[in-house]
Parts: C-alpha cells; structure tokens; sequence
C-alpha cells in the first residue's frame, strides 16, 4: 500500500523551509493555543470526561478485537437498506472502485465532504486524469484545494494560510465576482457560499469520508460544522461513503459515547452543528437524498497494524487534538510532514501504514514530551509509538553514522558518572564564559541546526549536580 | 471484488486478537447504554429549560407558544422582526399543513425547498436537551435539504418530544419501528446551531453552506 503524495524522506528540508517561512510562521503563531484553550473548557465543564474516555477506549478495543465480525453486520445492515458495500485492499483499489462508480453513474462532476482517506488515496488527481472534476465543498478544503496543496491539519485544512492570501486565491479564481478586500471576511465567506452552492446542484456524485460506520444499523456518520457534507449527499444522484475499516462501532450507543469526545477534543464545542447519520438511498417516498448508496472499505495498510506494537493507532478518530498540543507541529505546520496525517499522529500513523524506509525522519519529529498522549481522547500511547518506531530504525541500522557514532559517545558518557560531571561542569562553565555578554549564543561548533533559526540560551555557570552539592535548594 | 473482502478479513482473522469473544454479535442487540454523563440526565421538569438554554448557547433562538396554532403567528412575527418576505416554504408534515398559513398572510408553499428558497419550515422527530439538538428525520413528510438549503431553518418542536440524552433519541426510534436496517430513515440529521465554520484564520463565521439562522419554534401542546 502507499500514501499518496508522500513526501516524508523530505521532513528534514520541508522542516527548514517551513522555519524560514516568515508569513507561514506569523500564521502558526497566531493560531496556536487557540483549540486546546476551547478543548481545555469544554474537558472541564464536563466532569465525566476521564470516565468517558475510559469507555471509549475499550470500545475501540472491542471493536478491533472484532473487526472482522462488526464489518460483515456492517455490510449486511448497508445491503438491508439497498446500498452496497465494497472493499479495497490499497489506494490503488480505492481508486479503481470510486472511478466505476463515477463511470457507472456517467459522471462529469463530483462534490466532496471532507475525508481524509481521500488524501490518503490521492482521489482527486485519479479522478482529474480520468476527466472527472472533483470539488472539495468544505471551506478550508476548497481554499487548499485552489491553492494547489493539500490539507495542513486533520480538522483546519487551511490553518497555514491567512485571509490575504485567501482573498487573492479568491480574487484570481472567483472570474465571474467582483474582487474582495482580504478583511472582508463575510464577502470571501459569500462568495464561497455562492460558487459552492452551484456545484452542489450540479454534482452527478457526492463523496463523503465517514466518523463512524455503525455495525448495528448500516448506518454510516459525519461530523461537520459547514453542512457541507449534507449537500454533498443530499443534491447529487449517488453518495459515495470512503471509510477506513477501523471506523465501526457496534451500536448506536457506542457512536453517542464517542461523539461525546470528538467534537469537545476537536474543537472544543459539545456537538458540531451536523451529525449526519446516512443509511442507503433515498426511499421511494422520500423527497431528496441519493438515487444510490455506496461505502468503501479501505484497508490500505490498517490490518497491518491489527496484530501489532502499533494497533493503539486504529483507534485514533482524526479529532485532530495532538496536532493541536504538539510543539513540533506548532513550528513547523503539517506540510512538512509530507503525509496526509501529521503531527504527533501523523509521525506515528504514516510509518506504521507506509514503512519507515520512506518516512524514517518522522518517529524523530518529536521532543516526546508527551502532551499528545495527554490530550488524546483514544489514549493513544504516542511517544511510545514514536519511541519504538525509533528503535526499529535503529535496528534496520538505517540511522545517519554520525547520529550512531553520537549515541555510542553519549552512552559511554552517561554510564559512567565521574566523566559525565568532568565533562558537563566543563562544558557549563565553558558556555557560560562564552555567552557572559549576551545571556545567549548564536552560534557554536556542532549546533547549526538548532542556532540557524533560533539562539542557545548560555547556561548560568554551574551545573545542576554541583549546585545542589553546594547546598542550593529550590 | 469478493477477493479484496475475502483478504481484508483474512487479514484481521489472522492478526492475534487477545479480547476475543465468542459471539460479538450479541452486543449488537443488546442496545446497551454505556455511562450517562450528569448532563445528560435532565429530570423532566428541567428539560425545557435545559434544553433551551444549550440551543440558545449555539446561536438558535428559541421562542415559546402555547399550541400549533399559533405557530403561524410566530413565524409572521419572526419574519417580519428580520425583515423577510412573508413567503416560506413548508414541509409536507400534518402538523403544519393543518396550520392557517394565509391568515397571517403568509405564501407557503407544501413541498420540498428550492435553492431559491430564503426560509423553511419543517417539524422536528424529537431534540436533545443535553446538547440543544435537534433531530430531523427524512420521510415523506421531511425533506432532509430543509435543514440545508434555505439561509433560515424554522424547526417546530413540540415540548413532550425533548429527551435528556442522545441515546433517548434511539429509544424513540426503535420504539417508532424505524431503527433497524431496512425501516431505518435514510438520513438523521442531529443539528446543533447554524452552519459555522473557522476556516479562515480561525474567525468563526456563520452561515457557510446551510442556514445562518436556525429559529426553533417549542410548542408546549402535547
């Protein structure tokens, strides 16, 4: 299997690019901080949210235990309801499936909700070379998807961009309306309306991505706050469902317990405006909604996972929140990962379903400090993860010379106490002198990834050790 | 086709699956409640209030009448208050065909909307009060594009349809004979608030694609 457009054996370079990325820089920073300040309010106004997480987690549990179980009620209840359910082993599969639908239904436009197992599959550029037009409706989407890229988080495809260079996306795209100034954010969000309102009632096929996929009822959900999802699948003649197959819950109860957890983990709100719960097409009663019904079970590396060290991260539900906590992403964004999924998630999903023979500088974008792991809703282990995919980098030896050499040298160092202290209360006092002017250095032999975008703080002149040996307390 | 579905559960068949149960399948009919957050547990005499309050909190407006008749009234009054044309679309629901739209002289047209339409009436399954949603349910007497097409959603709810938790609302399905596969609506919309998004620079912005307005209208009758 393969992710589409992986970029990852690139992180070091996309790292260093997006660091001296002035106005990329200025957006990140404004936008840090923002969603876990509203997650944080949302966790506490709740007092049961431990607890839930508690059950949510041994639903998923359960759930992986019997993938294979709540997959076939899951195909059963679809056919229940006239839809059909098909199944894709890779991207390529995917690919193939979603093309005949399209064929099948003689599509020339398509409409798409968001969903990540898209990107995954690289859906939109299949389906251009096929002749297909494919259209992202949500609105962080669209503006990527103008702009040329992909999403840069789970949740806020656009979060890199700002509104000056949304207006001109807009203003250069947008021919038939009139130019709009970049603060003028209800005419940009008008203007969306109206150009995507147009190809929703145009649209032959609609593709949506799926939170859930519920093995009691068939029933397939989205989460979204746009409502773009809805007319996705309401105004066009034939909805299409892409889903990891990790995405069923047995009953409807388990699918309330979880959604109890994604919209305050993701953007901090109880609910998201739509919930959409999508079972077949419409009735031959019904007013609106799809003349046909399909869901496409991608695996593409998930089983992969089923058996392994690494099987915490099919419970993972996409709310985005490790993005959101991870200091590595806050500086970098999430294109220099390179993958579809970045941030702590992504630096652990993408070697787990890719391989780390090309996505080996991945498990090392992070400090693993562990905030992910603190707010993740699914109680993803993901320093651990990382941790071990660094080990099995090391054992496949794959790891620079220089970086082994390193560890060896530090290992022997900091083994044997005697030469740790000679060796560190050398180096402190030798730092200090060196940055006594200016309280930091901005460059030093060795250093010039970190000094090169930012300064070493000088030490204060002794070392921890022989300080409190002195009688310093804090 | 059948291949790719005869791998992929060969697949997981063959990973080591230490929580393994004989017959999973039994949970599926069990429709057992997992744990019921405090909020979730309204008595009935604070389900109104509780109720209104959330959907208050995510920008719908709530207003309060007495019976189904004078829901006509009310939306005039809402109309107007917006300063919008007297002309609504309705959905095609007893409850609101019944209603004397043209005393109020208000143009309403029975029939699913158009994109043309500014404003929509239909009449919701039941809500949430835990959350302030509401729960539409597609039939023929609910066209599911009337929670999203027209830029002012009305939704009339009656007070006797508000449940403490989502988990209600499958109760009320399954006990209405419409929950299982085959009898199930081909859409459930949960709807808390107006179409939103923070796509740009994380401004939160109402109105996107579906309705910037969402006025509920809560009927005490039973």
């Amino acid at each position: 299997m393969t992710l589409h457009r992986l970029r990852s054996e690139r992180f070091r370079d996309s790292a260093d690019e997006a660091l001296s990325d002035a106005e990329l820089q200025a957006n990140l920073a404004k936008l840090r901080g923002n969603f876990l300040a509203r997650r944080a309010r949302a966790r506490d106004s709740l007092p049961e949210f431990d607890a839930l997480v508690d059950e949510a987690v041994g639903i998923k549990n359960h759930v992986l235990d019997h993938l294979d179980t709540y997959l076939v009620a899951f195909e059963e209840a679809v056919e229940a309801s006239g839809g059909t359910v098909h199944w894709a082993r890779d991207d390529a599969e995917a690919r193939r499936v979603v093309l005949q639908i399209c064929r099948d239904a003689g599509a020339s436009t398509v409409t798409k909700g968001k969903t990540m197992v898209s990107e995954e599959i690289g859906l939109n550029d299949w389906l251009d070379e096929a002749g297909i037009e494919a259209v992202e409706t949500d609105l962080g989407e669209y503006i990527v998807q103008l702009a040329g890229e992909t999403p840069s988080h789970i949740i806020a495809p656009a979060i890199h961009k700002n509104r000056r260079q949304i207006s001109a996306l807009f203003n250069h795209h947008h021919k038939n309306l009139p130019d709009r100034e970049a603060d003028d954010l209800d005419g940009l969000l008008a203007d969306a309306r109206q150009m995507l309102r147009g190809r929703f009632l145009a649209a032959d096929v609609g593709i949506t991505g799926a939170n859930f996929l519920i093995a009691e009822t068939g029933q397939t959900v989205i989460v979204t706050n746009e409502g773009n999802g809805d007319l996705t699948q309401l105004l066009s003649g034939v909805h299409v469902v892409l889903a990891g197959i990790e995405k069923i819950v047995p009953t409807l109860e388990d699918a309330s317990t979880l959604l109890r957890l994604l919209a305050r983990s993701a953007t901090g709100q109880d609910m998201t405006s739509y919930t959409t719960f999508s079972a077949g097409p419409r009735r031959h009663d019904d007013h609106d909604g799809p003349d046909s019904f399909h869901v496409v079970l991608v695996d593409n590396g998930r089983t992969g996972l089923l058996g392994g060290p690494n099987r915490d991260l099919l419970r993972c539900i996409r709310c985005g929140c490790c993005l959101n906590a991870c200091p590595v992403y806050a500086k970098v964004g999430g294109h220099a990962y390179g993958s579809p999924y970045s941030g702590p998630v992504g630096a652990a999903l993408t070697p787990s379903l890719a391989g780390l023979a090309s996505t080996s500088h991945l498990p090392n974008a992070s400090s693993l400090c562990g905030r992910c792991e603190e707010v993740c809703p699914m109680r993803i282990p993901l320093p651990g993860i990382l941790r071990r995919l660094r080990n099995e980098e090391a054992e496949r030896g794959a790891s620079p010379p220089v970086m082994r050499t390193g560890l060896q040298l530090w290992s022997v160092i900091a083994a044997r106490p005697w030469i740790y202290r000679v060796l560190t209360s050398l180096t402190t006092r030798l730092l200090a002198a060196m940055g006594r002017r200016r309280g930091h250095l901005p460059r030093l032999p060795l250093t010039r990834a970190w000094t090169r975008t930012r300064d070493l703080a000088s030490p204060a002149g002794a070392t921890f050790q022989s300080r409190w040996k002195a009688g310093e307390r804090p | 086709m059948s291949d790719a579905r005869h791998a992929i559960l060969s697949r997981i068949r063959e990973a080591s699956l230490p929580g393994r149960e004989r017959d999973a399948t039994a949970r599926l009919r069990r429709h057992r409640r997992n744990l019921q957050p405090e909020c979730a547990r309204s008595s009935d005499a604070e389900l109104i209030d509780v109720f209104v309050r959330k959907a208050e909190a995510v920008q719908a407006s709530v207003v309060r009448v007495a019976g189904l008749e004078d829901v006509p009234p009310e939306v005039s009054r809402y109309l107007r208050h917006r300063n919008l044309p007297a002309h609504v679309a309705v959905a095609p629901h007893d409850d609101l065909e019944s209603m004397d739209w043209a005393a109020m002289t208000i143009t309403a047209e029975r029939r699913k909307p158009l994109d043309s339409d500014h404003c929509g009436v239909n009449r919701a399954f039941c809500a949430v009060a835990e959350s302030g949603t509401l729960i539409m349910t597609s039939g023929p007497d609910s066209p599911s594009t009337m929670n999203f097409l027209p830029e002012t959603h009305i939704a009339v709810l009656k007070e006797s349809d508000i449940v403490g938790a989502a988990e209600d609302v499958w109760d009320r399905l399954r006990a209405s004979g419409r929950a299982s596969a085959g009898s199930l609506p081909r859409t459930v919309n949960m709807i808390t608030g107006v179409s939103r998004t923070g796509d740009i620079e994380q401004t939160i912005q109402t109105g996107v694609h579906g309705p910037r307005h969402l006025h509920i209208v809560l009927v005490k009758e039973t």
